[in-house]
């Protein structure tokens, strides 16, 4: 789909989220899925509107030509594609992932935490360390966009002339 | 936004069920689809929905930014506090199952306090984001 508005866009990308929330559902995994409509459907989509609200709605034309990172792009595809023909079918079941150690959190989950939901259990108990990290990783990013754009309105408050009210 | 009556009176209405819904998730996680995660976002949509509809100001004092950043922070710290809980009671870090006499339970008071941690530092990170951009015009 080719769009130069960057308000289409933007609705285009939710679409795109929420159709990939419900192949989610299809594929039993609802607590993707859910977090595929908040987050990618949902504040994704604001935060690209809010975005599109300070800079311009529509995308610059730009004079070169976009040869070289369309064919590194088709190129990375067609790899991945070719590299999914060396998976293992579709939710067979001796593919090393269902092998490893989801036996053991089906079979042992529920006693062991005392969680029906799997999918918090391995989250918040058994991978518990990865997802304070991920924790802290949204934490920082927080502070990152508090910290860069806060600046940016004490510094336009500073030096602001009226060409450049203009332009805003 | 001053004059948009439909979107004033469904946002009030619609509003309340975000925050319920989100808890709901937030508190449920165990039992059905969601977590701290999800229930975060949710949350905080619908005080992006509240500053969106009504104005960023009237909602930023009913959040304040300091207060968000305090939430954000303590969502942070009652995760890792577990954790350090956990090193006090004689587990290792983030082994939950010494939170009560049985494992099992233990586990799970574990697995919903550091739920609720998610949970708030996602919501106020969310709203962070969202303010800080908002503030900008």
């Amino acid at each position: 789909m080719w769009l130069r508005n960057l308000l289409a866009s933007a609705m285009v990308l939710g679409i795109y989220s929420l159709l990939m929330a419900a192949l989610w559902v299809v594929l039993d995994a609802v607590d993707v899925a859910f977090t595929e409509a908040a987050v990618g459907a949902g504040v994704t989509t604001v935060l690209m509107l809010l975005a599109i609200a300070l800079t311009g709605r529509e995308e610059k034309r730009t004079r070169i030509k976009p040869w070289l990172p369309l064919a590194v792009s088709l190129t990375t595809a067609g790899l991945l594609v070719y590299a999914t023909l060396g998976m293992p079918a579709f939710g067979i079941a001796d593919a090393p992932a269902q092998l490893h150690v989801a036996p053991y959190y089906l079979q042992q989950g529920e006693s062991e935490t005392g969680v029906p939901n799997v999918v918090t259990a391995i989250l918040a108990s058994y991978r518990g360390f990865d997802t304070l990290g991920e924790v802290t990783v949204i934490f920082t990013a927080g502070m990152g966009v508090l910290v860069l754009l806060s600046g940016a309105t004490r510094r336009r408050k500073r030096v602001t002339t009226p060409a450049e009210e203009d332009s805003v | 936004m001053s004059d948009f009556l439909v979107l004033k009176v469904m946002a009030k209405l619609l509003i309340p069920f975000i925050l319920l819904f989100g808890f709901y998730v937030q508190m449920h996680g165990d039992y059905g689809p969601g977590g701290g995660f999800q229930a975060g976002v949710i949350i905080a949509a619908a005080f992006i929905l509240y500053a969106i509809v009504f104005d960023v100001r009237t909602a930023s004092r009913v959040v304040p930014m300091a207060v968000l950043v305090s939430i954000a922070c303590l969502g942070v710290l009652l995760y890792a506090g577990v954790g350090v809980a956990n090193l006090i009671y004689g587990g290792r870090f983030l082994e939950y199952g010494v939170l009560a006499h049985e494992a099992a339970h233990g586990n799970h008071i574990g697995i919903l306090i550091v739920e609720i941690g998610v949970g708030m530092a996602v919501a106020a990170v969310m709203m962070i984001i969202f303010f800080s951009f908002a503030r900008q015009r």
